[in-house]
C-alpha cells in the first residue's frame, strides 16, 4: 500500500483518510449487526411470551391498525427524506441537506410522539409492561426500537449542527453516511415489528 | 437522594466479610499512597490511563486480569477451606456469605479475569502479528478497557457496600428475581455484567475490523498467524454473543425494578427463557475464552519446536468450525430443563461434534512437536500440560453431552470438575504460556524461568489435586455449592481438594515472585533484539517493547511465518532508505471518563439513585457527542522522530549477543531430524 500512495505527502494523507473512513463504515456495519442480534432476541422473547397474557388484554384488545399504519408511514417517509438528504449531500447542496434532515427529524419526532401516545394510552388502560409477560415483551421490543429512533433524532440534530458549522467536509459526510445507515436500519426493524407484533396481534 | 443506600450496607454482619471489606479498602488506599509517594499520578495519567496505544491498553487489561485473578482465587480457597471442614458443622462461613463467594468467584473469573486477560493479549499482539501500526479504533479500545474496569470495580465495591449476588454466576430466576433476592446483590451482578459486556462487544467490533482491514501488504488471510485467526474468531463471537447477555441482564433488571414478567413464575413469564438466552451468550463465551488460548498454544508449539506449524490449514478450519458450532450447543447446559428427547438428542449430538475439530487441533500440535527440537521453556511446559489435561476434560465433556448421563451428573461436583478441567488448562494455562512468551515483547525484558517453572509445577499438580477429587465426589453424589454436608465419606476428598488449592496458592505466589524477580533483574533479562525465542511471526521483527507506531516501514509479507522467512532470506533488520511521517492517534481522557461515569451509573442503579443514573447517562452521552464531532484526533510523528527511535533500535541490535542459530535449526514437517542438515 505504502509504495502506491507515497508519491506525494498530500496523496498519502488522502489515502490514509480514505482507509480510516472505510474502516469506520465497516465497523459501523458490524455494530448494526450486533444491534440486529439484540432485536432478534427481543423478537424471539416477544414471540415466546405473546401468549402469556395472564388473563389480561391481548393484542387484538390493544392494537389499533390505523394508528400503527400512521407510525409506519411516518417512519417510511422519513427514510425517503433521509435518502433525499444523502442525495443533496452528494450534490454538495448544504442547504438541501439541512432542509431534508430537518424534515426527517420532524417525521421521526412525530413517530416517537405517536408511540408515546400509544404507550400512555395502554398504561392508562391498565395494560402497562408489568401487567403480563406478553406486555413486558411488547413494551421492551417496541420501546427499544423507540429509544433507538430517539437516539437517531439526537444524532440528526448533532449532525445538522456539524453541517451548519463545519460544512460538508469529508469527515462530516462520512458521519452522515453512517447515520443514514442507522436510520434505514431502524426502518427495517420497524417492518419486522409491524409484521410480527401488530399484524398478527390484530388479525 | 441516596436511594436505598443506608449505613446498614456496611458488612457489619460478619467478621469475615468485614475483613474482606477492610482488605479491599486498605489495599486500594495503600496502592494510592504508593502512587502518591512516587508522585506517579501525572505519569500514569499521561502515559497510561489516557493512552490509546494498543500495547499499553493491553498491558492494563492484563494487569486488571491478574489483580482479579487474586481476588477470584481468594474466593476459591475460602470455599475449599469451608468444604474441607464443614462436615456436620457450620464451618466458618455462614450460608449467605458462602453463596456470595461462589457467585463472585464465577463472575470474576469469567468476566473480570479471563475476559480482560485474553483481550489484553489480543490487544498487545494481534496488531503486531498482522503488521499494523494500531487497531482500527484506538479510542474505542480505551473506552472498552475502562468499561471493563468499571464492571470489575462494581464487583469489588460490593465487598464493602452492600452484598454481592447469592444467585451463582449465572443468576437463574426465579431465585434471582425480586421476590427471592430483594437486596442489591443481583443488581451488582447485572450492572457489572452489563457495563463490561458493552466493552466486550466494542472490543469484538474493533478486532474484526482491525484484522480484516489493517493487515500489512501480502498478509493474506491464509498467511495470518494462528493466534490472529483465533483472535478473529473470538472477536466475531464477542460481537455476536455479547448482545445476548446485554439483553438477558437488562430483562432481569426490568423484572426486578419495573415489575415486568419476563422470567417470573406467574403472570405470563417464562423462567426457562432466561436459561436459553443466557447460554446463547454463554456457550460461545466458553470458546471466546478458549480459542485465543488455542492460538497461543499454536504459537508456542511452533516457536519452541523450531518447526513450521503442522496442518496450518486444518487448524484454521477447525477454529472456524468451532466458532460456528459454538452457537449450536447451548442447550446442553440445561438438558434437565425437560425438553423433548429429540431436542436433547440434537444438542447432545452437536456437542459431541464440536469435540471433533478440537481433536484435530490436538493432533496438529502433537505432529508439530514430532521430530522438532523442543526447548522446554515455561510456555512450552504449559502447552504440554494443557494437551494432557485438556484431553481428560474433553472426555468428561463428551460424557456430559449424553443427556441420560447428564441427568445423573447435572449440578454435581462432576460438572464443577469438568468445566474447571476445560477452563484452567484450556484458557488460564494458555494465558500463562502467553505471559511467559510475550512478556519480553510487551515489557522489554524476559521473565525469570526458574520461578516460572516453580509456579508451573505448583499450578499443574495443584490443579490435579484440587479437581480430580471433584470427579469422584460427583460420582459419590455430592451436589455443587454445598455450604455444609453430613456425608463423612466426602470429607477426605474435600481435604485433598483443599491441599490442591493450597498448592495453587503457591503457584500464584511464585507467579508474583517471578514477575518481581524479573523486574529486579530486568537489566540482565533485557531483550535487545526483540526476538528472544527465535520467533517466526511479525511481532518478533520489531523492538521490545515496540515503538508507538510498531513498524516504521510496513513489512511485506511473503508467506506464512513471515518473519522467519525474512530471516532466512536475509531481509530482516534492514535499514530503510528513508523514513516517512506517521499519523498517530492522540491520547484521550474520554475513554476513562466514560468508564468512570459508567461506574457511577451502575452504582447508582444498584442503589436506586435514579437522579444520579440520569445525570451520569447524560454525561456519557455528552462525551460521546463531543468525541463523535471531533475532527482532530490524530497527530503526526515526523520522519525525523521516527528515524531517531529507529536509530536507537539499530544501536540496541548491535549490543545484542549474536543469535545462537546453530542450535535452533530450521525445521519443516517431514524434513530430516534438525541439526543434521542446514
Amino acid at each position: 500500500m505504502s509504495d502506491t500512495t507515497a508519491a506525494t505527502p498530500a496523496g498519502a494523507e488522502a489515502a490514509h483518510d480514505a482507509e480510516r473512513y472505510a474502516e469506520k463504515d465497516f465497523g459501523f456495519w458490524i455494530y448494526l449487526m450486533t444491534d440486529a442480534v439484540i432485536f432478534a432476541l427481543l423478537f424471539a422473547t416477544y414471540i415466546v411470551l405473546s401468549r402469556g397474557t395472564a388473563g389480561g388484554p391481548t393484542g387484538s384488545d390493544l392494537f389499533s391498525l390505523p394508528h400503527t399504519f400512521g407510525e409506519t408511514m411516518l417512519l417510511l417517509v422519513s427514510s425517503t427524506t433521509f435518502g433525499m438528504a444523502s442525495l443533496a449531500a452528494r450534490a454538495g447542496n448544504r442547504g438541501g441537506v439541512l432542509a431534508w434532515l430537518a424534515i426527517t427529524a420532524v417525521l421521526g419526532l412525530a413517530f416517537v410522539g405517536m408511540e408515546i401516545q400509544e404507550f400512555a394510552g395502554m398504561i392508562a388502560k391498565g395494560a402497562g409492561p408489568d401487567r403480563s409477560g406478553f406486555l413486558s415483551g411488547f413494551f421492551t421490543l417496541v420501546g427499544t426500537h423507540g429509544v433507538h429512533v430517539s437516539v437517531g433524532l439526537i444524532s440528526i440534530v448533532v449532525m445538522m449542527g456539524q453541517i451548519a458549522t463545519k460544512g460538508l467536509t469529508v469527515p462530516v459526510l462520512s458521519r452522515l453516511m453512517r447515520l443514514a445507515l442507522f436510520w434505514h436500519f431502524l426502518d427495517i426493524v420497524w417492518i419486522g415489528i409491524f409484521s410480527v407484533v401488530y399484524l398478527p396481534g390484530v388479525l | 437522594m441516596l436511594g436505598r443506600l443506608t449505613i446498614e450496607a456496611l458488612p457489619l454482619y460478619s467478621a469475615v466479610a468485614m475483613g474482606g471489606a477492610l482488605i479491599t479498602v486498605f489495599g486500594t488506599l495503600a496502592v494510592m499512597a504508593v502512587i502518591t509517594w512516587f508522585k506517579a499520578w501525572g505519569y500514569l495519567f499521561r502515559e497510561w490511563f489516557t493512552s490509546v496505544d494498543h500495547k499499553k491498553i493491553g498491558i492494563m487489561y492484563v494487569t486488571l486480569a491478574l489483580i482479579m485473578l487474586l481476588r477470584g482465587f481468594v474466593d476459591a480457597i475460602m470455599m475449599r477451606t469451608q468444604q474441607a471442614i464443614a462436615v456436620n458443622s457450620e464451618g466458618y462461613l455462614p450460608p449467605d456469605h458462602f453463596d456470595q463467594i461462589f457467585s463472585s468467584h464465577g463472575t470474576i473469573m469469567i468476566f473480570f479475569m479471563a475476559m480482560p486477560f485474553l483481550t489484553g493479549l489480543i490487544n498487545i499482539i494481534v496488531p503486531q502479528q498482522i503488521g499494523a501500526r494500531d487497531v482500527a479504533f484506538p479510542y474505542m479500545n480505551s473506552m472498552s478497557l475502562w468499561l471493563t474496569a468499571a464492571g470489575a470495580a462494581l464487583v469489588m465495591v460490593s465487598l464493602v457496600i452492600g452484598k454481592f449476588s447469592t444467585a451463582g454466576w449465572t443468576a437463574y430466576p426465579p431465585y434471582s428475581g425480586i421476590e427471592y433476592s430483594p437486596y442489591v446483590g443481583v443488581d451488582y451482578w447485572i450492572w457489572a455484567v452489563l457495563i463490561s459486556g458493552i466493552g466486550s462487544t466494542l472490543t469484538g467490533i474493533n478486532f474484526i475490523v482491525t484484522i480484516l482491514k489493517k493487515r500489512a501488504p501480502g498478509m493474506f488471510l491464509m498467511r495470518m498467524p494462528l493466534f490472529t485467526w483465533t483472535a478473529l474468531c473470538t472477536a466475531i463471537l464477542m460481537a455476536f454473543a455479547f448482545p445476548a447477555i446485554t439483553v438477558v441482564a437488562t430483562m432481569l433488571e426490568l423484572d426486578r425494578v419495573a415489575g415486568m414478567h419476563f422470567f417470573t413464575n406467574g403472570d405470563g413469564g417464562n423462567m426457562m427463557m432466561f436459561a436459553n438466552l443466557l447460554w446463547i451468550w454463554g456457550h460461545p463465551e466458553v470458546y471466546i475464552l478458549i480459542l485465543p488460548a488455542f492460538g497461543i498454544y499454536s504459537s508456542v508449539v511452533t516457536t519452541f519446536s523450531s518447526k513450521r506449524l503442522f496442518g496450518y490449514t486444518s487448524l484454521v478450519w477447525a477454529t472456524c468450525a468451532i466458532a460456528i458450532l459454538s452457537f449450536t450447543v447451548w442447550l446442553h447446559h440445561f438438558f434437565t430443563m425437560g425438553s423433548s428427547a429429540n431436542v436433547n438428542a440434537f444438542f447432545g449430538i452437536t456437542t459431541m461434534i464440536i469435540a471433533v475439530p478440537t481433536g484435530v487441533k490436538v493432533f496438529d500440535w502433537l505432529f508439530t512437536m514430532y521430530r522438532g527440537r523442543i526447548r522446554f521453556h515455561v510456555s512450552m511446559m504449559y502447552t504440554i500440560a494443557f494437551i494432557v489435561t485438556f484431553v481428560i476434560g474433553g472426555m468428561t465433556g463428551v460424557l456430559l453431552a449424553l443427556p441420560p448421563a447428564d441427568y445423573l451428573m447435572h449440578n454435581s461436583t462432576f460438572l464443577v470438575a469438568h468445566f474447571h478441567n476445560m477452563l484452567i488448562p484450556g484458557a488460564l494455562f494458555g494465558y500463562f504460556a502467553a505471559l511467559n512468551l510475550w512478556f519480553p515483547k510487551a515489557m522489554g525484558f524476559k521473565l525469570d524461568e526458574k520461578w516460572g517453572k516453580r509456579s508451573f509445577w505448583c499450578w499443574v499438580i495443584g490443579f490435579y489435586l484440587a479437581f480430580m477429587p471433584l470427579y469422584l465426589l460427583g460420582f459419590m453424589g455430592m451436589p455443587r455449592r454445598m455450604e455444609h454436608y453430613d456425608t463423612a465419606a466426602w470429607q477426605p476428598w474435600l481435604i485433598v481438594a483443599f491441599v490442591g488449592a493450597v498448592l495453587i496458592l503457591f503457584g500464584l505466589a511464585f507467579l508474583i515472585v517471578q514477575i518481581a524477580v524479573s523486574f529486579r533483574n530486568r537489566a540482565a533479562l533485557r531483550d535487545w533484539t526483540g526476538d528472544p525465542w527465535h520467533g517466526r511471526t511479525l511481532e518478533w521483527a520489531i523492538a521490545s517493547p515496540p515503538p508507538p507506531y510498531n513498524f516504521a516501514v510496513l513489512p511485506k509479507v511473503e508467506g506464512l511465518d513471515a518473519f522467519h522467512m525474512m530471516k532466512d532470506a536475509g531481509t530482516a533488520y534492514q535499514r530503510p532508505a528513508r523514513y516517512e511521517d506517521i499519523p498517530m492517534p492522540k491520547n484521550s481522557l474520554f475513554g476513562m471518563a466514560i468508564g468512570a461515569f459508567a461506574f457511577v451509573l451502575g452504582f447508582a442503579a444498584v442503589w436506586h439513585m435514579w437522579w444520579l443514573v440520569a445525570a451520569s447517562a447524560i454525561l456519557c452521552a455528552v462525551i460521546v457527542i463531543i468525541r463523535a464531532s471531533s475532527d482532530n484526533t490524530e497527530y503526526v510523528m515526523t520522519a525525523a522522530e521516527v528515524e531517531a527511535i529507529e536509530n536507537q533500535r539499530f544501536e540496541d541490535l548491535a549490543k545484542a549477543p549474536p543469535p545462537d542459530l546453530e542450535h535452533i535449526p530450521v525445521g519443516v514437517p517431514g524434513a530430516p531430524i534438525p541439526g543434521t542438515s542446514s
